[in-house]
């Protein structure tokens, strides 16, 4: 028996009205995504790719169609519940790692949990052990301003793992670093995918992408292509690809 | 797990510290504004709050179940006496007839208390004195309130005998006999001698009592008090002064009168009997009643419509500090667009940011406002010591001070708070 997909997507569709004309950014898109999976969403600008990232990660609310989140229909939730299930259930990468400048590495791995009415030094230890997890365990001082971009990326790493989501949502997370930080990066990535973890990776990169298990490339508001990924798909026990929605 | 409210609100606090400490020159700036407001609401009210108080106890010792009556005279008085019989002699004020008839028809008097004034010399062996020699009864220090110091005050009997005795004030005892002991030593007052009986202090020397004429207005701290039969015996009724060559005469037999009533209450059912009375006897009105009771109220209302004045002008002063806080929180909601967008993403609600950016503002004008009240109490303090005017700070002037400050931080932070949490996350995010 198939276990129950953590992200079901059906018939989502995204119109943005701009008075005189519709923009149609998402035509219905059907998707379904394991737990453990390692899925990576390609696409060019202004295939839809950031809208269904935002509406993947409840930071936006589709116009029509059903996406279920860990068994949950967020599709037609309030903008206070959203951001309950973004702080619960969702994990966040940015390309520009996004912390908080004037915290500390150990704070900004605190925030997600600090929304959730968990005070710091309640959650002290499990917010020291993320850090270490990620390497950065004698820069709990340090201020982002402090360390470098890989550095930067892996207190975001930490931070988007500390409230243990049920999806790690990885938006370009190496757009702004130097290939072999970069790499590190997604060696990071690699493990906890290893260790469990699901990620959906938004990515321009073809090499980003050979590292996820299953690629969906996104066009004009379809998925247009929907592939394991032949090199790890021996690993990807529990990658599952979908029928592409049709044309 | 239920969250602790308090700490929360603690950690909150202590974020938007964290925040406001990140930029120290413009949070201090911001401040300002406040701290100008509060200092300048408590010190102005403290300033104000001294002056009518000063006011307020000079009329308190005239006491306000008096009645005060003075002779005037009026500077009409000389040309329509001209026209009569063509005297030197300006006649006027009150009589003894008016005291005993005061007495014997207005309900609720306990005491009428006659006071005859007049300027002279005093001497003491080579040494002289202007002062002024009051004739008055033994009620006197009772009424207007006089600390015997030293001996005694004049008695019914000297009145009964008009003896020559008399009390002086300290401060003219010191001036004359500087070194002795004045008790029972003679001291010349125009002609005659005066033995010293007493050393009093008039209480509250400023005030002031209606002097004949060009004199008026000098401190009366160099008192003679003698008996009121001695002093119309021995200076008669008319008194002559020379000035630069002019010469003038006034004939008055008494320059005040104090009414002493059994309660305030009935103050104000005699002021019009009295005025009555007083108008029916003397065809000019030469002579002026003092209600310090109205006075007392007067100065009352007077307060007030100055507390309003410098309440609005510290309002107006915290109103502008409160738009100067708003202005600096809607840059800070734009220059933190993206630390917005990711605490939105990582699961704070609207009402979370919207929490967090009013903390900061609060956190900012309490902040002006707890600094402005420690100013706002040294101000005063400092303008008793350098211009040496009296202030009181009165207690709730600082909590109103202080909490308008809150308020505006509330008032004047919803509004950028509102806009920071209104931002779309996804915007937000995007914004650099």
């Amino acid at each position: 028996m198939k276990s129950q997909p953590i992200i079901q997507l059906q018939g989502l569709t995204k119109t943005y009205d701009l008075g005189e004309i519709q923009v149609h950014a998402l035509r219905g898109v059907n998707l379904d995504i394991e737990a453990g999976s390692y899925v990576a969403i390609m696409g060019a600008s202004g295939s839809g790719k950031s809208t269904l990232l935002n509406i993947l990660g409840c930071l936006d609310r589709p116009t029509s169609g059903r996406y279920w989140l860990g068994g949950d229909d967020v599709s037609t939730l309030e903008d206070d519940a959203l951001s309950i299930i973004r702080g619960q259930r969702l994990g966040f990468i940015f390309q520009s790692y996004n912390l908080i400048d004037q915290l500390t590495v150990v704070e900004n791995i605190h925030v997600p949990l600090f929304y959730q009415g968990r005070d710091l030094e309640q959650c002290w230890d499990e917010c020291v052990k993320f850090a270490e997890l990620v390497g950065l365990g004698d820069r709990l001082d340090h201020r982002p301003k402090q360390l470098s971009g890989g550095q930067q990326q892996r207190v975001a790493i930490a931070r988007s793992l500390v409230n243990n989501p049920l999806m790690i949502l990885a938006d370009e997370p190496t757009g702004n670093l130097d290939s072999q930080t970069g790499r590190e990066v997604l060696e990071v990535l690699d493990r906890l995918n290893a260790a469990g973890k699901t990620i959906v990776l938004v990515t321009h990169g073809e090499e980003v992408a050979t590292r996820a298990h299953r690629v969906v490339r996104m066009k004009d508001g379809f998925v247009d292509s929907d592939v394991l990924n032949r090199k790890t798909i021996s690993t990807a026990a529990t990658a599952r690809p979908v029928a592409a929605a049709a044309r | 797990m239920k969250p602790l409210i308090p700490i929360a609100l603690v950690r909150i606090v202590q974020l938007g510290v964290k925040s406001l400490l990140l930029h120290k020159m413009r949070s201090a700036l911001t401040m300002l504004g406040i701290i100008f407001g509060v200092c300048s609401v408590i010190a102005m009210l403290a300033i104000g709050e001294g002056a009518s108080h000063e006011a307020q106890e000079a009329i308190k010792k005239l006491g306000s179940s008096n009645v005060i009556i003075r002779s005037v005279k009026r500077t009409a008085d000389n040309s329509s006496s001209g026209q009569g019989k063509r005297s030197f002699v300006a006649e006027y004020g009150l009589t003894y007839r008016d005291a005993a008839r005061l007495q014997a028809t207005i309900p609720g008097i306990r005491r009428v208390l006659p006071l005859r004034i007049m300027r002279d010399d005093v001497r003491f062996s080579s040494i002289s004195h202007p002062c002024q020699v009051i004739g008055t009864h033994p009620l006197y220090p009772e009424i207007n309130g006089v600390d015997l110091l030293a001996g005694r005050f004049l008695t019914e009997t000297d009145e009964r005998y008009q003896n020559n005795i008399c009390a002086i004030t300290l401060s003219l005892a010191e001036s004359l006999f500087t070194g002795q002991n004045p008790l029972e030593q003679e001291v010349k007052i125009g002609a005659n001698y005066f033995r010293v009986v007493g050393i009093v202090r008039e209480r509250g020397t400023e005030q002031k009592r209606p002097q004949s004429g060009a004199t008026e207005g000098q401190t009366i701290d160099a008192n003679v008090y003698i008996p009121l039969s001695a002093a119309r015996n021995r200076f008669g009724e008319v008194i002559f002064r020379r000035s630069a060559g002019s010469f003038e005469a006034e004939k008055v037999e008494l320059h005040q009168l104090t009414l002493q009533f059994e309660n305030p209450e009935s103050v104000e059912t005699a002021v019009p009997l009295i005025q009555r009375l007083l108008e029916r006897f003397h065809e000019r009105k030469d002579y002026e009643l003092v209600v310090p009771l109205e006075l007392l109220r007067q100065a009352e209302r007077t307060k007030r419509i100055f507390n309003v004045v410098l309440g609005s002008i510290a309002a107006i002063s915290l109103l502008v500090g409160g738009i100067g806080i708003m202005n600096i929180m809607l840059a800070t909601v734009t220059e933190r667009t993206r630390e917005i967008g990711i605490r939105r993403a990582l699961g704070a609600k609207k009402k979370d940011i919207t929490t967090q950016f009013l903390v900061e503002t609060i956190v900012l004008s309490v902040g002006g406002g707890l600094i402005g009240v420690a100013v706002g109490v040294i101000t005063p303090l400092l303008v008793e010591q350098v211009a040496g005017m009296k202030t009181i700070i009165t207690w709730w002037s600082v909590v109103v001070a202080f909490g308008i400050s809150a308020l505006v931080g509330v008032v004047f932070g919803l509004y950028p708070a509102r806009r920071a949490a209104d931002l779309d996350p996804i915007e937000a995010l995007r914004h650099t």
